[in-house]
């Protein structure tokens, strides 16, 4: 690696100095830490608020919250989680910091627009979170929104819904941002199939993102004009539908779950042949399922609907759709396992959260196509086996391969290495935790625990004890990993250009990277993941 | 980037006459209001809307003008449009 004459981005002195330097760059690294310390923030209330849930549930009846304020708790735990943390990310973190580095780009195409996405996030969260703290009380729909709950609540709908709402602008920037970005500003030699997998999975998310908010957006505001203004548009006694409402919720929303899970699945695709020493096993066939998931992603919505009264033809077509789903989900997973085999494999600790991100995906994956099925839909339709299945998909799916990617760049992004035994440590309590938190939920599902309740029979007990203990071992496990990291980004080891041996753009420049990334814009020749 | 690419200049004379286009098709889709169709008052005003923003597709948003890419793109999204609205009345029409 040659000396350096400019400063990192870390250490780059621009306009203005201090807290103003990262609120007001237009650096696609720091606006990408920013999203990160933003949503991390966010998450660890939204786990808190997740640990308070399954202390109520340890035992039967009221124990540290009474049904109202549980109601409250699992809204704000779902707007919170969903809106300010899945659905932008890993876009826009981990997006934003290395789609222009691994596609040999100096920026994204549209830096000020990218700091506008934020603060338009920012905004948002402040919107919604502030239906805590107005007169009403805390909204207790669920993150959904459901109608005819939402027009006829009496607490705090409208803060929650703009927010939803306004949340929707930043993810809508941030797509159109990163299909220009791909589209026009490619190194060199960069056709779309030498195109890294990671990019190529934020080009399907970003057309989700670009297409299908507008919907929800339309959406929310309907809520808004039919609670303010009684227009009646899912009310039956305005002339309404209420299932309409679920029909605009979804088509929006179950794309919305591809928005969370595609850049995951790219995250997984950048590590394992890195620690396989492999190439990518069926290149292709692995940007082609990407594609086929965002496509038939928009037909699928129905399957949150099988039990809200539509009509036979359509529960049929959309059990038949998702199922059609399963198969480019399984390409991918038939890819990774075959980059394994016959691979030199480095174990570290990014390989063990993707490693482990298959195994939890799978099994939300296939508990997916329980519930896909109509009649055995009918019969565990919500109920814990629902919040379990989802779990496993966008908490197992989402936030193991955010664990997995942070543990990979994070020596690019900090300049700094972590410390392995505490990581380490840290996933396995973590896993642990997590297993022991979410499998039981399948278990009572199928018994018959209905979610979303404060209370349970006394039979189902002993699950909801392990199942909360569970929780207290997986935060536990997370407490471990962000000191970790914290502590590292600020005292770790000085790491090396490429400490993983990766053969994508980003592992070519310095760590961490310097204000255009690239001293001088590459020229590509070889496919992504070329070991020799 | 490629650097050849060649910026179409439009003639005003073509502004005006899709102008007068649109114009005109707003004063059909009001006077249509007026006939009294039944249920297909809706389709008709879908179908003037549709011939309108092809039009501001066209020209004022230069597709016309630009790689079919882009053009390729705009129809993706209309097919997906479609295919949820087919869907959806799946559900309506059988119920
Ligand atoms: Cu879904």
């Amino acid at each position: 690696m040659s000396e350096s004459k400019q400063p990192s981005y870390l250490e780059y002195q621009g306009k203005y100095k201090g807290l103003f330097g990262w609120i007001f760059s237009v650096d696609h690294k720091r606006i990408g830490l920013l999203y990160m310390y933003s949503i991390m923030t966010f998450f660890i209330v939204g786990a808190t608020l997740g640990l308070l849930m399954k202390l109520e549930l340890i035992a039967p009846g009221k124990t540290i919250m009474d049904a109202q304020t549980y109601n409250g708790l699992f809204t704000l735990h779902g707007i919170t989680m969903i809106f300010l943390i899945v659905i932008p990310g890993i876009p826009a973190i981990l997006g934003n910091f290395f789609l222009p580095i691994m596609i040999g780009a100096k920026d994204v195409a549209f830096p000020r627009l990218n700091l506008l996405s934020w603060w338009i996030y920012i905004i948002g969260a402040v919107i919604a979170l502030s239906s805590q703290f107005m007169g009403s009380g805390p909204p207790d729909t669920g993150w959904t929104f459901y109608a005819p709950y939402s027009f006829k609540t009496t607490t705090n709908m409208l803060p929650a819904v703009l927010g939803a709402f306004t949340l929707g602008f930043s993810s809508i920037l941030t797509g159109l941002n990163f299909i220009v970005t791909m589209h026009r500003m490619r190194a060199p030699g960069m056709n779309w199939m030498k195109m890294p997998l990671f990019p190529w999975t934020l080009y399907g998310t970003a057309w989700i993102q670009l297409l299908a908010t507008p919907i929800v957006g339309i959406t929310l505001l309907m809520v808004v004009a039919e609670r303010t203004l009684h227009v009646g548009f899912f009310d039956p006694a305005l002339g309404g539908d209420p299932v309409l409402y679920q029909h605009l919720f979804w088509i929006y929303s179950h794309p919305a779950v591809y928005v969370m899970i595609l850049p995951a699945m790219g995250v997984i695709s950048e590590i394992l042949p890195t620690f396989a020493r492999k190439t990518i096993f069926g290149y292709k066939a692995i940007v082609a399922s990407t594609l086929a998931i965002a496509f038939v992603g928009y037909f699928v919505w129905g399957h949150h609907m099988f039990t809200a009264g539509m009509s036979g033809t359509a529960q049929f077509a959309f059990s038949f759709l998702t199922f059609l789903v399963a198969i480019p989900s399984a390409i991918k997973v038939f890819n990774w396992i075959s980059t394994l085999y016959k691979g030199s494999i480095h174990l570290a600790v990014p390989f063990y959260w993707a490693a482990s991100f298959i195994f939890v995906f799978m099994i939300g994956g296939l508990s997916g196509l329980v519930l896909g099925a109509l009649s055995t839909n009918v019969h565990v339709h919500d109920t814990a086996f629902v919040v379990a299945h989802f779990h496993f998909i966008v908490f197992g799916g989402v936030g193991f391969a955010f664990m997995a990617g942070i543990h990979y760049w994070f020596p690019k992004i900090y300049g700094r290495m972590y410390d392995e035994s505490w990581a380490l440590t840290g996933w396995v309590v973590f896993f642990l935790g997590f297993l022991a938190l979410y499998s039981p939920m399948f278990y009572l599902g199928m018994k018959g625990m209905p979610r979303r309740y404060f209370d349970y029979l006394p039979e189902y007990h002993g699950p909801n004890i392990f199942s909360s203990l569970g929780a207290v071992v997986m935060i536990f496990g997370l407490a471990l990993i962000i000191i970790n990291l914290i502590r590292s980004a600020r005292k770790g080891e000085k790491a090396t250009a490429n400490p993983w041996n990766g053969t994508t753009l980003e592992w070519t420049i310095e760590s961490p990277p310097i204000l255009e990334n690239f001293e001088e814009i590459p020229t590509v020749t070889e496919p992504p993941y070329h070991y020799k | 980037m490629s650097q050849n690419e060649k910026h179409h200049i439009v003639k005003y004379r073509t502004y005006i006459f899709v102008l007068l286009g649109l114009l005109t098709l707003t004063g059909i889709s009001v006077a249509v209001t007026g006939l009294n169709l039944g249920p297909f008052a809706v389709t008709v005003a879908l179908v003037l809307a549709g011939i309108k923003s092809t039009l501001v597709l066209l020209f004022f948003m230069h597709l016309k003008f630009d790689q079919p890419v882009y053009g390729i793109m705009v129809l993706f999204v209309l097919a997906v449009f479609v295919v949820v609205m087919i869907i959806t009345f799946l559900d309506y029409s059988f119920r």
